[in-house]
């Protein structure tokens, strides 16, 4: 009975002594635990499989073979289908990005500077140009689509002879999807530039306007120059979320309507995200759109460390 | 009156013609949701032939439909947005609070590695993550797919990059002499962090859940990928997206859909804008 309390004792302080000594380090992988592995198991393991899988001649299950560069070969080459058909929706993306880039800042911009002049109500129109922003990009998508496909087709009779059908024609269909994107997001942009042009000391604004600076003066040689910090950071939300659209594209177009290229049909504006997809659920091929998926990761990966160096290098100067 | 008054005449009407102008969506929404048939919503969009009776009855059939199974949808989306958020808020404020307070070389390089994971696409990982799932339920028997755990993991993993990093540069800011005086008055580190640290993020804390929340609750490429449309389990932006592809030719009702799927969003916002709009430009960083 002695001996046994003893070694019970024994073990309760081993056991406290161990506690002691590791606290720290069982209090920091206690706490850190659950985020970590949650973000290891969706994220982390994923990620590295992914960079694998794509270069293997994978199926979605069993053992893949490694096949090299072959994936890769195939998505850059020139003259086979799936090489145009992929070059053909990164150089969508890519126009569907730099026509963002423009509508939207302007937009965007143009919205800030109506609504940071003290107008009356000027709260409420901000509130209201920003709601959009809260709504998916698919309920967003099928209201729009109504729009295009009924309202617009209406109204355009006024002005000519047959109905107006802007999702029908290639170009007009992508102009459609930045129309919608453009509806939910310049709001959002507009808060930044908001933000930063409240951010303008007044004393200097006053000083301009006693020195008889016009209203184009002081946002040309005032307001531009001290809200550039916020252009470049809309500059590359909207080039990165352009590369990763897919709701509006998914409700509005749906990848169509067809088009020929180099003899091949294509479909029309399947932007690079909705083509990824599909190449893994409609195509069913898991390696190649893997492939695909790096290659969009790299494309992104530049244009952030692009904005990273930038800003470094504008810090500097600063 | 004053050249100045005039310009700034000019300047509201313009501004209230444009503010008009861009909610008209809400407005052709609405007009065209409370119309009887299809015919009508058609033959010409811009009438005002709708009626208040008629867009209740019209709500109320797509809320009540089987086909769209809506209510369903809509307690799915509840559960998985709730419960992520619960979620990520106590893992992300924990995790972040000892990669603050531990200065190893292990703990820089764990917060790095969330950091630099933030520019990592989703569509990167979407399709290995899938069969990743598949091969841990088939192992386990956890059921990560079609289930609203497996959506409440994942929203976890692919929240916790922005959560920790927010909540990382708010606790820079928390002065550490109070958890030593709670320490000292006999609070171990579980009780330090529940009773002083995390009561002192909370405007933090409705910050990253707001901008998660909406995120979540819009999401539509991870549910698709997890759940699947058409499922018992599906999302709001999954039912919209099932019901649209299946009876396309019923304009009132596919459009009183869309509005009532904007409802909690819209609602929410008129409660909140002040926190939403400041927490999604500081969230800008994403």
């Amino acid at each position: 009975m002695k001996q046994k309390s003893s070694k019970n004792l024994l073990f309760k302080s081993t056991f406290s002594q161990f506690i002691d000594k590791h606290q720290k380090s069982l209090v920091f992988w206690g706490f850190l635990a659950p985020a970590l592995f949650a973000f290891t198991m969706t994220i982390i393991i994923p990620f590295l499989l992914g960079f694998y899988y794509s270069f293997t001649n994978w199926r979605g299950f069993g053992t893949p073979d490694f096949i090299g560069f072959a994936n890769y070969a195939r998505l850059f080459n020139g003259t086979g289908a799936e090489g145009i058909r992929f070059l053909y929706s990164l150089a969508i993306t890519f126009i569907f990005a730099i026509f963002n880039i423009i509508l939207l800042n302007v937009i965007a911009f143009s919205l800030a500077l109506l609504v940071t002049r003290g107008l009356k109500f000027q709260n409420f129109y901000r509130v209201g140009f920003f709601l959009p922003n809260l709504i998916g990009g698919i309920v967003l998508g099928y209201l729009w689509k109504f729009i295009f496909n009924s309202v617009v087709t209406d109204v355009s009779l006024f002005f000519m002879p047959e109905p107006f059908l802007m999702l029908a024609d290639r170009d007009s269909a992508i102009l459609a999807i930045s129309l919608t994107w453009g509806w939910q997001y310049a709001g959002y942009l507009m808060m930044i530039y908001v933000t930063a042009i409240q951010n303008i000391p007044q004393d200097v604004v006053e000083a301009s306007s006693i020195d008889g600076a016009s209203a184009l003066q002081r946002i040309r040689h005032i307001m531009l120059p001290m809200v550039a910090p916020a252009f470049t950071v809309t500059l590359f939300l909207t080039l990165i979320n352009s590369f990763k659209q897919f709701d509006v594209n998914f409700a509005l177009t749906a990848g169509g309507p067809a088009t020929q290229v180099n003899g091949i049909s294509i479909w029309g504006t399947k932007l690079i995200s909705m083509y990824i997809l599909d190449t893994y659920q409609v195509s069913l091929n898991p390696a190649l759109a893997q492939a695909q998926a790096v290659v969009f990761f790299v494309i992104l990966t530049l244009i952030s460390v692009a904005q990273v160096t930038y800003n470094k290098r504008k810090e500097v100067e600063a | 009156m004053s050249r100045k008054q005039k310009i700034n005449l000019i300047y509201e009407i313009l501004v209230a013609v444009l503010f008009l102008l861009f909610f008209s969506p809400f407005v052709l929404l609405i007009l065209n949701a409370s119309k009887s048939t299809s015919f009508e919503v058609l033959n010409d969009p811009l009438a005002l032939t709708g009626t208040f009776a008629q867009l209740m009855a019209n709500i109320q059939e797509v809320w009540t439909s089987p086909n769209t199974m809506y209510q369903q949808a809509f307690v799915n989306s509840a559960i998985i947005t709730i419960g992520s958020l619960i979620a990520i808020v106590i893992t992300s404020s924990m995790a972040a609070w000892v990669l603050v307070r531990t200065k190893t070389k292990v703990s820089n390089f764990i917060f790095l590695l969330f950091v630099v994971a933030m520019i990592i696409p989703f569509q990167v990982v979407m399709i290995p993550l899938v069969t990743w799932f598949r091969e841990l339920r088939d192992f386990t028997g956890i059921p990560f797919l079609r289930s609203h755990f497996g959506m409440i993991f994942s929203y976890v993993g692919f929240g916790a990059p922005l959560s920790i990093f927010m909540y990382h540069g708010f606790m820079k800011s928390i002065p550490y002499e109070l958890e030593e005086a709670a320490e000292i008055d006999g609070c171990n580190k579980v009780q330090t962090f529940m009773y002083i640290v995390f009561p002192i993020l909370k405007p933090i804390t409705i910050t990253i859940m707001l901008l998660n929340g909406i995120w979540i609750w819009n999401d539509f490429l991870l549910p698709l990928l997890i759940i699947g449309k058409g499922t018992v389990n599906q999302t709001v932006p999954l039912a919209i997206v099932n019901y649209v592809g299946a009876f396309v030719a019923e304009y009132q009702f596919l459009l009183s859909a869309v509005l009532i799927a904007m409802v909690p969003v819209v609602i929410l916002f008129l409660f909140a804008q002040k926190y939403i709009i400041k927490g999604m430009v500081a969230g800008s960083v994403k």
